[in-house]
């Protein structure tokens, strides 16, 4: 909705042309309106057709690829981790992921992923842009790149927004260059209520409170109407789309827990987990992407019990996501993909930790034509500790920004097309080319 | 914690407390005097001591903002344009408040500068706010975003808020700029104890190797070159410049800037080491070795500065030989970049923009050149840059005119820029505006530590800028349900003593309600318009009713664009 995609605006102009938009009518939104709106958007589009959209679980503080989804057992690197078997030939996972485990012939693994960045902060913004942090310019999270480049779903008026973090980590997602209006949508445990979007007053109040508001800025904008400068600028834009908001039925879509018991209960009763289960409702309604973070990942010291904790919240999570959007059908069209900022290095501290790396870590993938089973890249059993070239130690390695490539691909987006920037440079959606092996 | 009573007296319009009166009754010779003695108290007195600054020589401000006013007023008449008038002095003070300390001004405040003789409320007004501790740590908390930017950095060698802290008191204490710029490229020790090492600490990564304690030579010849030299170079990490973007050399013939201009400057950070023992500069030179684009393989790079290569000196402390040609007195680029910056603090958008990105040849507004030689000449006194730029003609101009304006109008600073309040303005403007006193330093604790609190909730809803602060940036829906729906706001209406709820119960009649609400959210009294609309809608309630109709009015002033927009 306020990722501005041109049918949102074709159905903002009828509705202005209608009469019927914006504050002087408080209820602003009539069924005649919305009906109108609809009506024009559908014929517009190829109706039937879901559209893609990405689910992201952001592991955020990294995961250690060799308790997740590339053990070495009864290597020196494993340091006693150990490692299962799963449905998908050959293809192990860390020991915890059991229910993941059983889902593997639908999900497959790019191992050997890199990246320039072991700083929490500079390799969040690379994970999620695709792009290394450049003091000059703030590029866009790819949830935001999808937001802008897709347009809404056939047949749909969305009323949400179409790009949300669940349990937003230290930096959720962000529009960058493309606009503030690109932002995830940020929102906490599902358990709970959705922050701001109740009324704090009955109705008469609130309606009382908007024409004293609007006095107040007509006012104000009349007596600057000669300023060039700020012309289309300057207004309460956003109030609109709030109020709409507040009174959706969509906003159901953010709240589980009317959910029946067994529906929740596989998915584990974190808020990772009810994230996860929110995250399938959100697409369902029309969301384009949803970020979903369980963070604690960042094991200095002990690590295999921290990161063991962290994968016994992961594992129900994201196998029930998975096994949902199957049932739900809404697999092929959705993409899944579950990973960190970097992974953690192959030798145990001395507090029994793991630091970061960046030089070698996965990231998992199912859905929106994921083949399943599959392994791509691979990394040594057996690196050199303290190795001035650590790539030599990986096979079939690819840069974070084929991860974006092969995602913004895969959703239908021209991923090399240059988009305008602030700075006067044209810049490309993504610098990476897609991941071969990972599709039919 | 104020009474009923100095409440009451507030709503009434005057001062019931003789500390609030020393902005108010003193003369500028007896405002001074106490600012060199420190000894006063209070929410509106001077607490704090300036150390000596060069003044022998040094031209009074006003000599100062006359040449400065005297420019744009001649760029105003080469460019055809006529500038806005100057705006009344409580938007005046409403926007230096919002500039220095990222508030509105009390109702408190508001009834002391009135009663100042109209003449000198401005110039007191900004002596006022430049004594305020609220304004020492607004400045740093923007400085701090320059140089070390707004993460936490690495946990167990990084204290951000340590280095905020450190410099509010630089700038409490007026410390020379150059020294202050000093002291962040040559500090050793530990962050903690000598907070001025974050800046080298924050570019450490926690990486796979514990030996590794060397700070990001890159991050940092980046850092220097936006933050302390207002220059973007950063794209010469990779490669030559192609675009003509960036020149570098001598100014009066600048070239296109190079890869090796860029490792050059990165390689004075070299062999700089940060671990747990603190940072310092390790015993032996550790060459900064680079792969140059299409070299074959690694070479080292000797230290070398990118422009005005002749006020180098030839100090073997690598940093200190850095940081005497930053703060050369010819090397007006430092002086060009943070006046720059200050201006767009203060002003809300920079002289040249972006703030960090000044060309080395120019051109250069004509201003921007006066305030640099007078901010040099005059020993890097940033309290006396604050209030030059404070005060000079464009700080006091309208945002509306009778006349059409234009871009140009813009381009030349005729008009005061209409711009969207930044998150941590919105946050502080609705924090103080549903208070009568001044929530400052003198606030009581849990007042303080309230206003902390939901400033820092609300900023992180909002969605913080980070260290791009001064771009402009429209408005998002979690923004508006947020002001419309969110907890800060809500609690300033409801609860406590801070409340418009408490502050219904305490005004005398309808008309009193209305100007106290528009002046705490506004800074101005309602029109008779305003008034003609508001009021019959109070005096037609009563009892609870009343204090409904008072906190929905405050709803819609502080959703309005007028509370959400510097003007």
């Amino acid at each position: 909705m306020h990722c501005r995609s041109p049918e949102h605006y074709s159905r903002r102009t009828l509705l202005k042309a209608a009469g019927i938009g914006g504050l002087s009518s408080i209820s602003w939104l009539t069924p005649l309106a919305t009906a109108l709106a609809r009506a024009q958007e559908t014929d517009k589009r190829n109706a039937g057709k879901r559209p893609k959209s990405l689910i992201v679980l952001w592991m955020e503080g990294a995961p250690s690829q060799l308790e997740t989804f590339d053990p070495h057992p009864g290597t020196e690197i494993a340091a006693g981790s150990k490692a299962i078997q799963t449905n998908a030939p050959g293809i192990m996972l860390g020991k915890g992921l059991e229910q993941t485990a059983t889902l593997m012939d639908s999900i497959s693994i790019v191992r050997a992923l890199t990246s320039k960045e072991g700083d929490h902060e500079r390799a969040i913004y690379n994970v999620k842009t695709g792009y290394r942090p450049d003091p000059t310019l703030t590029h866009p999270s790819i949830g935001s790149v999808i937001c802008h480049q897709l347009k809404d779903a056939a047949g749909t008026t969305i009323d949400i927004p179409r790009h949300v973090s669940i349990l937003p980590g230290q930096l959720p997602g962000r529009g960058g260059y493309l606009g503030d209006s690109y932002d995830a949508f940020k929102v906490f445990d599902p358990l709970g209520s959705i922050p701001d979007v109740k009324t704090l007053v009955k109705k008469d109040r609130q309606k009382q409170r908007l024409l004293d508001l609007q006095r107040m800025d007509q006012k104000f904008i009349s007596s600057r109407a000669n300023n060039q400068i700020v012309e289309g600028k300057l207004g309460n834009h956003n109030l609109e789309a709030a109020l709409k908001m507040m009174s959706s039925e969509q906003l159901k879509a953010f709240d589980i827990s009317e959910l029946p018991i067994g529906v929740r209960q596989p998915f584990g009763d974190t808020p990772f987990g009810r994230g996860c289960l929110a995250a399938i409702g959100l697409i369902e309604s029309g969301v384009r992407c949803v970020e979903v973070t369980l963070g604690g990942w960042d094991t200095h010291v002990n690590n295999h019990e921290l990161q063991g904790n962290r994968i016994k919240v992961l594992d129900p999570a994201f196998a029930s996501l998975i096994r949902e959007l199957k049932a739900r059908d809404l697999l092929d069209t959705t993409m899944v993909v579950c990973g960190g900022e970097f992974g953690r290095t192959p030798w145990v501290n001395g507090l029994g930790g793991r630091d970061h790396w960046p030089h070698g870590f996965s990231v998992a993938m199912a859905g929106g034509g994921i083949q399943g089973g599959r392994v791509v890249g691979e990394t040594s059993p057996a690196p050199e500790r303290g190795s001035k070239t650590p790539s030599k130690f990986l096979r079939d390695a690819n840069p974070i920004e084929n991860l974006h490539a092969t995602i913004l691909n895969r959703l239908g987006i021209d991923y090399s097309r240059e988009l305008d920037t602030p700075i006067g440079r044209p810049l490309k959606i993504c610098a990476g080319q897609p991941i071969g092996g990972l599709f039919e | 914690m104020i009474g009923a009573i100095a409440v009451a007296s507030f709503l009434m319009g005057y001062d019931p407390d003789t500390r609030l009166s020393v902005l108010a009754f003193s003369s500028p010779s007896s405002h001074l005097s106490r600012s060199a003695t420190g000894s006063t108290s209070g929410s509106l007195s001077v607490r704090s001591a300036s150390p000596a600054l060069p003044v022998a020589s040094t031209p009074a401000v006003g000599t100062i903002v006359d040449r400065v006013d005297a420019a744009f007023g001649a760029s105003w008449r080469d460019a055809g344009l006529q500038a806005a008038s100057e705006v009344d002095h409580l938007r005046y003070a409403r926007r230096m408040s919002l500039g220095l300390t990222g508030t509105v001004p009390s109702l408190e405040e508001i009834r002391v500068l009135e009663s100042v003789p109209r003449n000198l409320r401005n110039e007191r007004w900004v002596k006022h706010l430049l004594a305020d501790e609220r304004t020492s740590l607004f400045l740093a908390e923007r400085l701090a975003r320059a140089f070390v930017g707004v993460e936490d950095g690495p946990f167990l060698v990084y204290r951000r808020s340590r280095f905020v802290s450190w410099l509010a008191l630089q700038i409490r204490n007026n410390l020379p700029y150059d020294r202050l710029v000093k002291q962040i490229l040559t500090g050793n020790g530990i962050w903690t104890q000598n907070p001025s090492v974050n800046f080298y600490s924050r570019t450490l990564d926690q990486n796979e190797n514990e030996n590794d304690t060397q700070v990001d030579p890159v991050r940092l010849a980046g850092r220097t070159s936006r933050a302390l030299l207002g220059m973007r170079i950063d794209c010469l990490q990779c490669h030559d410049d192609f675009l003509g973007n960036v020149n570098l050399g001598d100014p009066a013939e600048p070239s296109g800037g190079q890869q090796t201009d860029f490792h050059a400057l990165a390689a004075f950070f070299s062999g700089t080491e940060a671990s747990l023992g603190g940072v310092n500069t390790g015993p032996a030179p550790v060459p900064w070795k680079v792969q140059l684009l299409n070299a074959s393989e690694e070479r080292a790079m000797t230290p070398a500065l990118p422009f005005l290569r002749e006020l180098d000196g030839d100090e073997p402390n690598l940093r200190l030989r850095l940081a005497n040609w930053v703060t050369h007195p010819e090397n007006r680029p430092c002086a060009r970049a943070i006046i720059n910056r200050m201006w767009a603090i203060v002003y809300g958008r920079p002289l040249v923009e972006p703030v960090d990105d000044i060309p080395l040849e120019g051109p250069f507004p004509k201003p921007l050149e006066i305030m640099v030689d007078d901010f040099i000449g005059c020993g890097y006194d940033l309290h006396r840059l604050v209030r030059v730029i404070a005060t000079c003609k464009p700080a006091r101009l309208d945002s509306m005119a009778t006349f059409e304006i234009t871009r140009s109008h813009g381009r030349h600073f005729a008009v005061f820029p209409l711009r969207r309040l930044r998150p941590d303005q919105v946050a502080g403007a609705i924090v103080q505006s549903s208070s009568l006193t001044t929530i400052d330093q003198q606030a009581h604790v849990l007042d303080r530590l309230m206003k902390f609190g939901s400033q820092q909730e609300f900023v992180r809803r909002f969605g913080d800028p980070g260290e791009d602060e001064f771009k402009e940036r429209g408005e998002t829906v979690t923004q508006k349900l947020l002001m419309m729906n969110g907890s800060m706001l809500s609690d300033r209406i409801n609860e406590g003593i801070h409340s418009v709820a408490h502050l219904a119960s305490l005004s005398p009649n309808a008309d009193k309600l209305l100007e106290t609400l528009f002046l705490i959210v506004l800074s101005r009294r309602p029109t008779a318009e305003e008034q003609q609309h508001f009021i019959p809608s109070i005096k037609a309630v009563a009892g609870s009713q009343k204090k409904e109709r008072a906190q929905d009015i405050y709803w819609a002033l502080v959703n309005s664009i007028e509370f959400t927009w510097n003007h």
